[in-house]
């Protein structure tokens, strides 16, 4: 179901009539400990947060006004909408008077009358609050399918025609009451209520429905399995009609699937009152769950909880395990004479058998990932300790590194894996997030008196930023060796342009699994590793070198190429007109409709762990690893869809098009008079065999001048601008190994995202492959007609071009999406490119581009050469510092 | 002379075709003229207890010449709308002075004198209007100022809602066509002059437009209070305002992903009126007017702003070149926004449909 609604899940716990603890914190006014009630509520992942304060024995608007004041104190607390719940309005409106943000008034009713109720649904508009609606009324609170339907289609009217309320900002609340009482009048109350819903939804499609889920198990007061197992029936069926919004603890419901199946038969009898006798025979086996406190854990050899509290330590290391580490960590504690030796001790020892068996290939990324969530969490829990005594002074390490992503890159998964890797053996790591100007990474590495500079990119801009960073840092006397990494650099690249530029050591690290061995051979002997050193530096010499003399591989003139462009075949393809020309906003992908588009082989090259899904979980080497990842990967992707963390944005637009050279043009309308702006496309340079075209994408444009009336697309879609917050989130709670897939996921979301939407393209939107049905292998492998080049990417390698991408789709007001002044894409997970629909468009790399092709582009473009061949510096066929022979 | 029907009709008018000018900075310009105690006080306050220097609002009935002029020279410049000098035209700001009891007159007196030169200045084609200058007040109805109480309030949401009423009050009647809430730092705070606004047009039956400008303190992207962009929309939203943005803080550089972050949500026009640049080490601005007219103009290419204008530091040649700038460039197109339930704490909410 692509369709299903989305769950609103509303936090309950800071309510006085639903939680007795809660109560206690609030009548004994210690409004702190409340306040940690709130905070554990939305890092549990309420979204909005219920708040109650309806108790006989309580000021009640005083306690309002005063919890409300203090959660606007708390950032963490006040990030979510606030539920303002109560019965009596005066207090209801002491809360409305408190708060900043939009939040939801809970509840209004028409049970003292019409005009109370829109005396009080008008209150809300002023103060801009959505209103939850109880279906009650004059004559009390609605039972019957009918009634419910009667009040809330009143109480519509009302709010829509009357008030001028937005239909969208009306929740209606069709009572939930409790079943199997006993009573056989109460036998339908579920149905009710779930039919309710369905009909709701049906006739006012924009408004939510909610409803206090608890109340259906009352009966069953003290037997939580059979309470756990009715909630979640009863939420299954009235999510499926149409209820988007509860109170629920999510720790009081069960997984649907995973309910006993006798005893999920039972409750679905009594909640769908299937049958007469349902009550009686869920009470028959009621018994059987009586005083059993959960489900039984799954059976889990815990023997090593017996084993003295090192080894438990470094069991838990090895694993990953974090449900016992506070306390074991506390144990071990207990034992030493400063709390600074069990880091020192057992800690670092668990964390040194992780080295080993990372670098013996017996452990892989994620698994040192989670084992370095549980060091974190240790030491977290050790730090006040250490603290306390005063005694901290500088903990011993390996070394001090600091890493960046460069400056205009928001690309930094990978440099979080290696800042991991690095911690976990015991290096102190600086890390200073994405987008970090060279100033701040020395005087960060000047103050912190860092052994090593560690910088990261992405886009191949980012390279040129990392030869001014190792520039600046000659300028500057800088006598520390700096790392390279990112998946655009390169030991050649790193040869040739970033280690003439720095002369104190410049290593190009491929991947994580290296950082560490690249480290200590850098500060060995004394921190000179001057062996390591030399070797690298003649290895690079010899990459120069070899370039340098290697440099005969012949290209052939601009104009040959373009002599020998592909003959592409206008007869046999009409281009199809779109059905629509401009940009236009894709709002309506949600991430469920992605999740079966995910491409997993890159996500698990991200992770380090090499080969194709599905088959890499089977692998003899890295099998184990990579199905505990995916394991991980599929239940946080859950999370994500169920409680929609990210909100995918897309825009899609589609304009006239004609080749002109090697550019496109693209026109305002279909007059085909006006120009809107241009492709600027590059060509290869390499000698073709006989037969073999020299390759451009305009080429499979029809020509401006030829009468055929061909159009071009655009794309630029996100998998949502939460992710970077949400990993934020992992990260300070200690749980980078969360953080780090959080973005894995959402870079392989977005690729889905462009996937699904070129999919849409190809058979709506352009329309061209209107009866395209491929299975999503066939997807992956892009047999489908028609490209989607990115720029940055072989086909076009300039970065540049996003510029006018994003500005003829007005990508940054539709989506939120932007570009650096490196042209990387913001959110990070974001996908943009062109869409060619000619059968014969087909990748291919332009590879090295020649000074005479650099110099016709940068007059194309309007700019100089020099910036050209800065943007084109990874595909450059030259060196630009040489002479220009053919000039000369 | 034009009905205020009339006039509203061709503000939203005047507002489809082009990108429509705010004025400048006010107490950039009233601090330029160098008056002393006594040309605050003029001859009406001359025996006040208080001193009165720094009462920029009070201009407004003891040198309403000098107010004029500025209104003058900013229309001459080009503005299409001129904000009121009523900034600290609140009975909360105004008790700083003792002067709750003339907060009528500076708001009426204010108005008349915007009203008089709008009026002077429009020709048929070109209407010029009139923004009755709603600030901040200088307290936050969400914050404590006192940090060992954070539970604490300085002012209610009642008080301010009574403040705000009695100035709204006296703005339309001395004939402001538009009520400019501006340079909201926090959100409540602008809540409660919603509120009060809300309330003024059901009694009156008077629809008055409402521009909304928050303010984003510093370079975190967020209010005072600590909303994003997108949070503070939702929470004003109900406000159906004519026009939303965000001015003061910041210079344009830094103030342009704000504005975008809530061009691309917000369904109405969008405002922006920038300070000249980020204050020196002197507490001035040295941005000149072509600077900021470019980044104007940037954003208007890339359909971002509907109104575009200044703030602190701005001066009649910054509008002169922010006007001609944007001549003849297509407003933004506020989106259509699917409906959607959009709540709002810190951090905004959408529910997924």
């Amino acid at each position: 179901m692509s369709n299903q609604p989305r769950f609103i899940n509303v936090g309950e716990r800071t309510n006085v009539t639903g939680s007795a603890r809660f109560r206690k914190l609030i009548m004994a006014g210690d409004y702190d400990a409340a306040l940690a009630v709130a905070l554990e509520q939305v890092q549990n992942g309420a979204q909005v947060l219920d708040v109650n304060m309806d108790e006989g024995l309580l000021e009640s608007e005083a306690a309002m006004k005063t919890f409300l004041n203090l959660i606007a104190a708390e950032p963490d607390i006040a990030a979510v909408p606030i539920m303002i719940d109560s019965s009596k309005w005066s207090i209801i409106e002491t809360g409305l008077k408190c708060v900043q943000g939009k939040s939801i008034v809970n509840s209004i009713s028409m049970k003292e009358g019409e005009a109370a109720f829109l005396q009080q649904a008008r209150l809300c508009r002023r103060y801009g609050a959505a209103v939850v609606v109880m279906a009650f009324d004059e004559d009390g609170q609605a039972d019957t399918v009918e009634r419910k339907l009667e009040i809330c289609r009143r109480a519509y009217r009302l709010l829509t025609e009357t008030v001028g309320m937005p239909p969208e900002d009306i929740i209606f609340d069709p009572n939930i009451f409790a079943i199997a009482t006993g009573i056989p009048e109460h036998d339908g109350y579920g149905v009710a209520f779930i039919e309710a819903t369905r009909q709701i939804k049906q006739e006012m499609p924009d408004v939510h429905v909610s409803g206090g889920v608890s109340n259906v198990s009352f009966s069953f007061r003290g037997n939580e399995i059979v309470r756990r197992a009715m909630h979640s029936v009863f939420l299954f069926h009235a999510i499926q009609a149409g209820m988007d919004m509860g109170i629920v603890n999510a720790g009081q419901l069960d997984v649907y699937d995973d309910i006993d199946p006798e005893l999920r038969e039972r409750v679905e009898d009594v909640v769908l009152n299937r049958r007469a006798d349902g009550t009686e025979r869920l009470l028959e086996i009621a018994e059987r769950y009586r005083g059993e406190k959960g489900r039984a854990a799954a059976k889990e050899d815990l023997t090593w909880r017996e084993r003295p509290v090192e080894q438990r330590l470094e069991h838990a290391l090895v694993r990953g395990i974090t449900t016992f580490v506070e306390a074991d960590t506390e144990e071990a504690r207990a034992k030493s004479v400063r709390p600074l030796d069990v880091i020192e001790g057992p800690l670092m020892a668990g964390m040194n058998v992780v080295g080993d068996l990372f670098g013996a290939g017996k452990m892989f990324l994620p698994q040192v990932v989670k084992s370095a969530r549980v060091m974190k969490q240790a030491v977290a829990y050790l730090t006040p300790y250490i603290e306390a005594e005063k005694q901290a002074g500088d903990q011993s390490n390996a070394g001090v590194i600091v890493m960046a992503t460069v400056k205009g890159d928001v690309h930094d998964i990978g440099k979080n894996i290696v800042g991991v890797v690095l911690q976990c053996n015991n290096y102190k790591v600086i890390d200073l997030g994405v987008m970090v100007p060279t100033e701040k990474i020395l005087e960060t590495a000047k103050r912190e008196q860092a052994d090593i500079i560690g910088l990261s990119g992405l886009i191949t801009p980012s390279l040129d930023e990392m030869v001014n960073v190792a520039s600046e840092m000659r300028r500057q006397k800088f006598a520390l060796p700096l790392l390279i990494g990112g998946a655009t650099t390169s030991k050649a690249h790193t040869a040739l342009r970033i280690e003439p530029a720095y002369d104190q050591g410049v290593v190009h690290v491929l991947d994580a699994s290296r950082a560490v061995g690249v480290c200590s051979a850098l500060l060995s002997d004394g921190g000179r590793g001057a062996e390591f050193r030399q070797t690298i530096a003649s290895e690079y010499a010899d990459i120069r070198t070899a370039r340098a003399g290697g440099r005969k591989v012949a290209r052939v003139p601009i104009e040959v190429a373009r002599a020998n462009s592909r003959a592409v075949d206008w007869t046999a393809y009409t281009p199809k007109r779109p059905t629509f020309l401009g940009p236009r906003t894709v709002d309506d992908i949600t991430l469920a409709d992605l999740v079966d588009r995910i491409d997993w082989t890159p996500f698990f090259r991200t992770w380090e762990l090499h080969g194709t899904y599905p088959r890499i979980l089977e692998d003899a080497k890295v099998g184990e690893a990579a199905r505990s990842l995916f394991t991980d990967a599929k239940a946080l992707l859950q999370r994500m869809v169920d409680e929609a963390w990210l909100t995918p944005r897309g825009v899609a637009g589609f304009w006239p098009a004609g080749r002109v050279g090697d550019d496109i043009a693209l026109y305002t309308d279909d007059d085909r008079e006006t120009v809107l702006t241009h492709i600027r496309c590059l060509r290869q340079q390499v000698p073709k065999r006989e037969g073999q075209p020299n390759d451009c994408l305009a080429d499979f444009v029809a020509a401006a001048d030829s009468g055929i009336p061909d159009y071009v697309g655009a794309f630029a879609v996100t998998s949502g601008a939460e992710t970077d917050a949400i990993a934020r989130r992992f990260e300070e709670a200690n749980d980078d190994y969360n953080a780090i897939l959080t973005k894995a996921l959402a870079d392989r979301l977005a690729e889905a995202f462009a996937e699904r939407l070129h999919e849409r393209v190809r058979t709506t939107h352009w329309g061209y492959a209107p009866d395209e049905a491929l299975p999503n292998e066939d997807l992956i492998r892009e047999r489908f007609q028609g490209i989607r080049p990115a720029p940055g990417y072989p086909a076009c390698p300039d970065h540049s071009e996003k510029t006018g991408l994003f500005r003829l789709l007005e990508a940054e007001a539709r989506t939120g999406m932007a570009l650096t002044e490196s042209f990387a894409m913001t959110p990070g997970a974001s996908v943009s490119g062109w869409y060619f629909a000619h059968p014969e468009a087909r990748f291919f790399g332009v590879s090295r581009v020649e000074r005479d092709q650099a110099a016709d582009y940068a007059a194309r473009k309007g700019v100089d050469l020099e910036t050209v061949e800065r943007w084109l510096s990874p595909v450059l066929g030259y060196d630009p510092s040489a002479p220009d022979q053919q000039a000369a | 002379m034009q009905t205020p029907e009339e006039r509203i009709a061709a503000l939203c008018a005047a507002a489809k075709t082009r990108v429509l000018v705010l004025d400048g900075a006010m107490g950039t310009m009233i601090q330029n003229l160098k008056l002393d105690e006594a040309a605050f006080r003029g001859d009406r306050f001359k025996d006040w207890d208080w001193d009165l220097q720094g009462d920029n609002d009070l201009l407004n009935v003891t040198q309403p010449a000098a107010i004029r002029k500025i209104h003058d020279a900013y229309l001459e410049a080009g503005a299409d709308i001129l904000k009121t000098n009523t900034f600290n035209g609140t009975a909360i700001a105004q008790a700083d002075y003792g002067m709750q009891a003339a907060v009528g007159d500076i708001n009426r007196m204010g108005a008349e004198l915007a009203r008089a030169a709008a009026d002077a200045a429009s020709t048929p084609d070109r209407p010029r209007f009139v923004a009755g200058a709603i600030g901040p007040t200088n307290r936050t109805a969400s914050i404590s100022p006192d940090v060992n109480d954070p539970g604490f309030r300085n002012v209610s949401f009642d008080e301010l809602v009574v403040a705000y009423r009695e100035q709204a009050t006296a703005l339309l009647e001395g004939g402001a066509d538009i009520f400019l809430v501006e340079t909201v730092f926090d959100t409540l705070n602008a809540k409660a002059a919603i509120f009060a606004l809300m309330a003024l047009a059901e009694e009156t039956g008077r629809t008055v437009p409402i521009m909304i400008s928050g303010t984003i303190t510093d370079l975190s992207g967020r209010t005072l209070s600590g909303q994003t962009p997108e949070a503070f929309w939702h929470s004003i939203m109900h406000a159906r305002p004519f026009s939303v943005g965000f001015n003061c803080a910041l210079g344009a550089a830094q103030l342009r992903p704000h504005v975008a972050a809530i061009a691309r949500v917000a369904d109405v026009r969008v405002s922006a009126h920038p300070n000249a640049g980020l204050p020196n080490d002197l507490g001035g601005y040295d941005e000149t007017p072509d600077e900021t007219a470019a980044h104007l103009a940037e954003w208007t290419d890339s359909g971002l702003v509907n109104i575009v204008g200044g703030c602190c530091g701005t001066t009649p040649d910054h509008i002169r070149a922010i006007a001609q700038a944007v001549k003849g460039k297509r407003p933004r197109t506020p989106p259509g926004l699917p409906r959607r339930l959009r709540l709002s704490g810190l951090e905004p909410f959408v529910a997924v449909a």
